[in-house]
């Protein structure tokens, strides 16, 4: 544990890094009482700081994508970066999707760890061919020869009002796909973790933000901010333990999932809230053994309900743990319509709170099965 | 940089290759526009292209005023090399060692495509094969000026290209029998040939989906030479592809790219006139795709692909260029596929006698006939290549023939580098079997 406060007195008079006042703010904490005081973050600092750590470690890394470099990020995730490792290693690109994904791809068949950062998932569209077929099926195509060590990531699904070519979730889309890993962080913890590993992952990783977590601050550990501090891939995470119904979600989801359970303690429905993590590979074994447990589920995620996030995982429990199943699986998505514009038109189109926590009622038989679609 | 830019579009403005700037052609093609008539005057462009100087800004902007135009057609320059020695035949373009590399790697070429397309008609070869007859002189001419640290992009007719650039026949016609000594242990194909001894980064079936593949190989080169200081990194990079893919939006992100960051890297259009059925002048608003280099700022090269010494000669300049650090050229090189575009194209469409022309100008029987004039190799030693390739390529076949399908395990095989989807650690075991994964053991 000293060691591990000395390495930050070092790192935090080294100067200039964007974590550099929770560092000492963290020091001043450990000399007041020795316990795992715990520091909150934003999740855009903790992207940052594991984008900083893991490019001061190995120089192959390096970032490009639209305003990563000067502008210091669309949404200032790349603050700093520009500063502190110069214009060829935070490369500014013109609008050219295809043309710089392709370069990314290129760049790490032969030997460099692109971190290709897209404004929003939304445009990646127009990088898709390369996201798919030069980056997921090149392994597969060499036979293992020439492996493909990409980073993609940048916001994924709906912000506030954007509209509705800028609110498309893709968690469904990258991970049918074989040959890439698809990760979806809630916190700031998973923010940090989950990216360290797709920075250091020798095979191509989507990674969706959330621009609506970014300002978010959430609890994190000394662990948390060492920078060796790595989530594994495949692994979900059980956010609150229940014995009811189990709720899966990712990214902000989660924080809609948790806030619905706290709803159904007071009616005395515990919920086993899973935070989901890794969308390619799914964790099958921990969902299907809490299904076990608890067995109703209740599947909770931002995008488009046909062939979504939750149609793979109710298949999943349905093939393994049929038997186990009380009620018919419950899905909730977002509306079968492209966002609309108007405020209330899209609260409407995404799911809130009150829907989880109906759906986990209905699912514990506290409630009618609905019968009617939107 | 701006001044660069300024003078290439100065640069552009001084061609009148007879109106074919759409500002001042009339929306239709008139009767007497020059590629509706005559063929013949789109080959051959007369434009002088300064590659042999150094593109400092200065420079350029001292020959502005005398408004020579950029771009020449390597015949020129061959052409003023034999005036200038007034005897060719004394002073031919390659040595002999030389001529024999060049001719036995395009007899090569010709001969495993032609053996494809046997094996395609007895079924030992399925699916989409694209063929590389004709084209020979631009893979045998660029290629071999390559080390094997340089790569090769190519797209879904990349079997000459692989050969070229060292793959072994066995190895390319193992992988077009789907078997598992193949390249790719049979997993890619006939349109995606990988090596990564050899550095050929595919094989691609999405046309203009290499080029900015092919792009991020350069610069890796150039990172690796400027952000991790190994200064004697000069590796250049080779994107081949079709003059279809010329239209397509990827291949001009990659030239402004390119040009923009001054990249190692050579973008080589096989120009066969034909994308599959489309005539290339039915499909493109200005035809001479070397036009298109200097838009973006890097010299466009027009080249007669038929000739390999012509091609090698630009081959040079290119890749010279790109090796010193000067950045991208586009060259253009003028070809002609003597099949169709894959083995299940008909090939209805274009004229026997525009064939028959470029059958005439096979380059394998060119480069014969020059080093015959130039006493540079006798009748019997091309012989004797001839025969050498022929037992080459049938040795493959049986090799091929000979070897075992894929295991059934092999279906889930290397679909990750690191199937456990989590990482391998600094001791290359993986993270996740550590149980100390989360604990402070890296040094930032």
């Amino acid at each position: 544990m000293f060691g591990i406060i000395s390495h930050k007195l070092v790192a935090s008079t080294a100067g200039g890094s964007p974590g550099q006042p929770i560092l000492r703010a963290a020091v001043l904490a450990m000399m007041s009482n020795y316990s795992t005081a715990t520091k909150q973050i934003m999740v855009r600092e903790a992207l940052n700081s594991a984008l900083d750590e893991e490019m001061a470690a190995d120089p192959t890394v390096f970032l490009m994508g639209e305003e990563v470099g000067e502008y210091e990020g669309a949404y200032k995730v790349s603050k700093g970066l520009l500063r502190k490792y110069g214009p060829q290693r935070v490369v500014d690109t013109p609008i050219t999707e295809a043309g710089f994904t392709g370069i990314g791809v290129g760049a790490s068949c032969h030997g460099l760890r692109p971190i290709v950062e897209f404004m929003t998932f939304n445009f990646a569209m127009q990088a898709i061919d390369h996201i798919i077929n030069s980056a997921a099926k090149t392994n597969y195509m060499s036979a293992g020869n020439i492996n493909v060590p990409i980073v993609f990531r940048g916001p994924n699904g709906p912000a506030a009002g954007v509209g509705a070519q800028h609110s498309q979730c893709y968690a469904a889309w990258y991970s049918s796909c074989p040959g890439l890993k698809v990760l979806a962080p809630y916190s700031s913890e998973d923010a940090r973790g989950l990216l360290k590993t797709a920075i250091r992952d020798p095979d191509p990783v989507v990674f969706l933000e959330n621009e609506l977590l970014y300002g978010e601050s959430f609890p994190v550990s000394d662990e948390v901010l060492d920078s060796s501090f790595c989530l594994p891939i495949g692994k979900a995470k059980i956010e609150k333990e229940g014995k009811d119904v189990t709720i899966t979600a990712f990214s902000r989801m989660v924080g809609y999932a948790l806030k619905a359970a706290e709803i159904l303690e007071k009616e005395d429905l515990e919920a086993e809230v899973i935070n989901l993590r890794s969308i390619r590979p799914l964790d099958r074994s921990l969902i299907n053994n809490s299904v076990r447990k608890t067995n109703r589920l209740v599947t909770v995620e931002e995008g488009f309900p046909q062939h979504g996030v939750g149609a793979e995982i109710c298949a999943s429990v349905v093939e393994e743990n049929f038997n186990y199943l009380d009620a018919p699986v419950e899905r909730i998505s977002g509306a079968d319509a492209p966002m609309p514009y108007a405020a209330n038109l899209e609260r409407l189109a995404l799911p809130q709170v009150e829907d989880v926590v109906r759906a986990a009622r209905r699912a514990c038989y506290r409630s009618v099965p609905t019968a009617t679609t939107a | 940089m701006a001044a660069t830019a300024f003078s290439a579009s100065k640069f552009t403005q001084s061609f009148s290759l007879n109106s074919t700037r759409s500002v001042d052609r009339p929306p239709l093609f008139p009767a007497s526009h020059p590629l509706k008539t005559t063929p013949s005057s789109f080959l051959g462009s007369t434009r002088k292209l300064s590659l042999s100087s150094p593109s400092s800004s200065t420079s350029r902007r001292r020959r502005r005023p005398s408004r020579s135009p950029a771009v020449v057609a390597v015949s020129e320059v061959v052409k003023e090399k034999k005036s200038k020695s007034n005897v060719s035949l004394s002073n031919p373009l390659i040595t002999n060692e030389e001529g024999l590399e060049l001719y036995e790697d395009m007899v090569l070429g010709r001969s495993f495509e032609d053996m494809c397309a046997q094996m395609y008609y007895r079924g030992k070869m399925f699916g989409f094969v694209h063929l590389y007859n004709g084209q020979e002189a631009v893979s045998t001419g660029f290629i071999k000026l390559l080390k094997q640290e340089d790569c090769v992009v190519s797209t879904y007719r990349d079997h000459v290209h692989a050969l070229s650039k060292g793959v072994p026949a066995r190895a390319v016609m193992s992988e077009l029998f789907g078997k598992t000594t193949g390249c790719c242990r049979g997993q890619g194909g006939s349109m995606h040939m990988f090596s990564k001894e050899h550095n050929l980064l595919g094989g691609f079936a999405f046309i203009g989906e290499g080029i900015p593949v092919a792009t991020g190989a350069a610069f890796t080169s150039k990172y690796r030479r400027e952000v991790l200081k190994e200064a004697d990194c000069d590796h250049v990079t080779l994107a081949f592809f079709g003059d279809g893919t010329c239209n397509n939006g990827q291949f001009f992100e990659c030239l402004n790219m390119a040009a923009l960051w001054k990249l190692p890297i050579v973008f080589v259009v096989e120009n066969n006139l034909w994308a599959i059925g489309m005539s290339h002048l039915r499909a493109t608003s200005d035809p001479e795709i070397w036009k298109k280099g200097p838009a973006f700022g890097m010299p466009g090269v027009h080249v007669d692909g038929m000739d390999v010494l012509k091609v090698r000669e630009v081959a040079k300049e290119a890749i010279g260029r790109a090796r010193r650090g000067e950045g991208p050229t586009l060259v253009e090189c003028e070809t002609y596929r003597f099949r169709g575009h894959s083995l299940a194209d008909p090939d209805e469409l274009r004229d026997p006698a525009e064939k028959a022309r470029y059958a005439s100008r096979d380059p394998i029987s060119a480069l014969k006939k020059y080093m015959f004039e130039n006493n540079l190799a006798s009748e019997a030693e091309l012989k004797a290549i001839d025969k050498k390739i022929d037992e080459l390529v049938e040795d493959a076949v049986e090799f091929a023939d000979e070897s075992p399908l894929p295991a059934r395990s092999q279906l889930l095989e290397n679909v990750f580098a690191d199937p456990r989807g989590f990482g391998i650690g600094p001791d290359g075991r993986y993270r996740c079997e550590d149980p100390k994964f989360t604990e402070g053991t890296a040094q930032v």
